[in-house]
């Protein structure tokens, strides 16, 4: 009996969070208190999770643009593909894959810690409690404007980031002379499809959702003192990575086949 | 006035509240007292509605608090105000917008009315002109009395604080005790102080009531306490060797005094 017990346990506790997490988003979604004060919030989530998040996103995509452009140059030596090749594998495998998926794991580990560490601190030193005592919807007060605002903001990160990544594998492609401007340009332009932006954005939102929501989860119902609130930060990240390459198989699954 | 009625309250296997049944009075500092981990915090954290209740109810004035739903608990949630054990300011704001916090969410004053608002608290808690500082460039004392004006800014008809004097020297502690009997007194508000403080029993307990193994074992008020012979409450009360010294030196008196009549 013990033993079945020990077995079970992981499980329960896992379909235990699963459940608290979805009654959570049962009651974030509710009317915030004062519009005024939800859009000053807002405005603050934006510039913390959006525009402070735009440096090592732009480093990032640089950089793997031009990781991408030459990998795929060195292993191209088939004389029947033509020498556009580069440029349509370099643009599709960034809208497709790497800006989306690649950048929001990146942006897991630092939002998501981010997040979790600061609700987990408001827990343990009871702001969190302060708020419920006042009769303040301290769900919907504080996690709200974090989702509204990767929501919004994290398409944006998308947008640049694939700009970048194309002028990264330009960038690397012209400077190690595997390509022209003029072939690697070519190669940007063919067989395009719209449908690969909207599949890209509708990737990157789900997994602002993901990240916010998981990372907020874990701080929220953090126990304990500061050590917790390091422990239900890796827990968030560790999480929310987990969750968005699940989602990643999944949306993959459901839009592109 | 709060009524606890027959609270019960386990966390698991373990039960904290046994079968509570208190009352606290309106206009009085009420305090709820024990030792360490016999379910003071618990208590407060029910009334407050922290906690829910696993049976017995809480009555705010008659108005029984754990048959009401989330967001019908608001109407009395604006009634109360609390000052916690850390102080619990929220530490990306000032000082004055920590006060401004409740006001600017549950009421429809004007910013200069805030303003003002905030001001009188923090003139009433004798810290005018500390509006702009933020709470970590303050001391706990005065992080202690930030919240009290915190707590006071909705003009609320229930005070609750959670060892206000944790980790205060003892001059300090009386500052906070005095301001809290004063605002009690002043504004007729129900007080309920946890502590395990004995110099805060003394000084300002209107009515005492102490909890043990998660019962109400004992109440009465600050001069009861010292002459009680419950045994829990003389080895709480009379912990130290100090304490103990001093109650056999004013039973000798007594006992002299008794003799000369």
């Amino acid at each position: 009996m013990n033993e079945i017990t020990i077995i079970l346990a992981p499980i329960m506790n896992v379909l235990t969070n699963i459940g608290k997490y979805f009654m959570m988003l049962s009651i974030i979604f509710s009317r915030p208190e004062k519009w005024r004060i939800f859009r000053n919030r807002l405005m603050n989530e934006i510039e913390l999770i959006g525009v402070k998040s735009l440096p090592i996103s732009f480093i990032i995509s640089l950089f793997m643009g031009g990781v991408i452009a030459l990998q795929t140059a060195a292993n191209m030596d088939n004389p029947l593909l033509p020498a556009y090749t580069v440029g349509y594998i370099t643009r599709s495998s960034t809208i497709l894959e790497f800006s989306p998926t690649i950048l929001s794991l990146i942006l897991a580990g630092k939002i998501g810690s981010n997040i979790a560490s600061e609700i987990g601190t408001m827990r343990v030193t009871e702001q969190i409690d302060a708020l419920e005592t006042m009769g303040i919807n301290s769900l919907t007060y504080l996690i709200l404007p974090k989702i509204v605002a990767a929501i919004l903001f994290f398409p944006i990160i998308l947008i640049f980031s694939i700009g970048l990544s194309l002028v990264g594998g330009w960038i690397s492609l012209v400077m190690s002379g595997l390509a022209s401007t003029e072939t690697y340009v070519l190669g940007i332009r063919s067989f395009y499809l719209d449908s690969d932006i909207v599949y890209a954005l509708v990737k990157t939102i789900v997994f602002a959702f993901v990240i916010v929501t998981i990372s907020s989860f874990y701080g929220y119902y953090t126990k304990g003192g500061a050590l917790d609130v390091g422990r239900s930060s890796t827990q968030a990240v560790v999480t929310s990575s987990i969750v968005i390459l699940i989602c990643n198989f999944f949306l993959t699954q459901m839009i592109l086949l | 006035m709060i009524e606890v009625v027959k609270v019960h309250k386990s966390f698991g296997e373990h039960q904290v509240l046994n079968d509570i049944s208190t009352t606290f009075e309106t206009g009085k500092v009420n305090m709820i007292i024990g030792q360490s981990g016999q379910g003071k915090s618990v208590l407060a954290k029910c009334i407050v509605g922290l906690h829910e209740v696993d049976q017995g109810c809480i009555l705010y004035d008659g108005r029984n608090f754990s048959d009401l739903e989330g967001y019908e608990r608001r109407d009395i949630r604006k009634e109360i105000g609390m000052l916690f054990q850390g102080s619990a300011l929220f530490d990306s704001m000032s000082v004055e917008k920590n006060i401004m916090f409740p006001l600017s969410m549950l009421t429809n004053m004007t910013k200069k009315e805030m303003q003002m608002r905030a001001d009188f608290c923090l003139e009433r808690v004798n810290l005018s002109g500390k509006n702009k500082l933020l709470p970590a460039e303050c001391s706990g004392g005065m992080q202690k009395r930030i919240a009290i004006a915190r707590a006071i800014s909705m003009k609320p008809k229930y005070l609750f604080c959670d060892e206000p004097n944790s980790g205060l020297d003892p001059k300090t502690s009386i500052v906070i005790d005095n301001l809290i009997r004063e605002i009690t007194y002043e504004y007729g508000i129900t007080t309920v102080v946890i502590t395990h403080d004995m110099n805060s029993v003394i000084e300002i307990g209107d009515n005492i009531v102490f909890i043990h193994e998660g019962k109400n074992w004992w109440h009465g008020d600050r001069k009861d306490i010292i002459t009680t012979d419950n045994p829990e409450i003389n080895s709480f009360v009379y912990a130290s060797q100090f304490m103990k010294d001093i109650k056999a030196s004013m039973q000798e008196n007594l006992k002299s005094n008794i003799q000369n009549l």
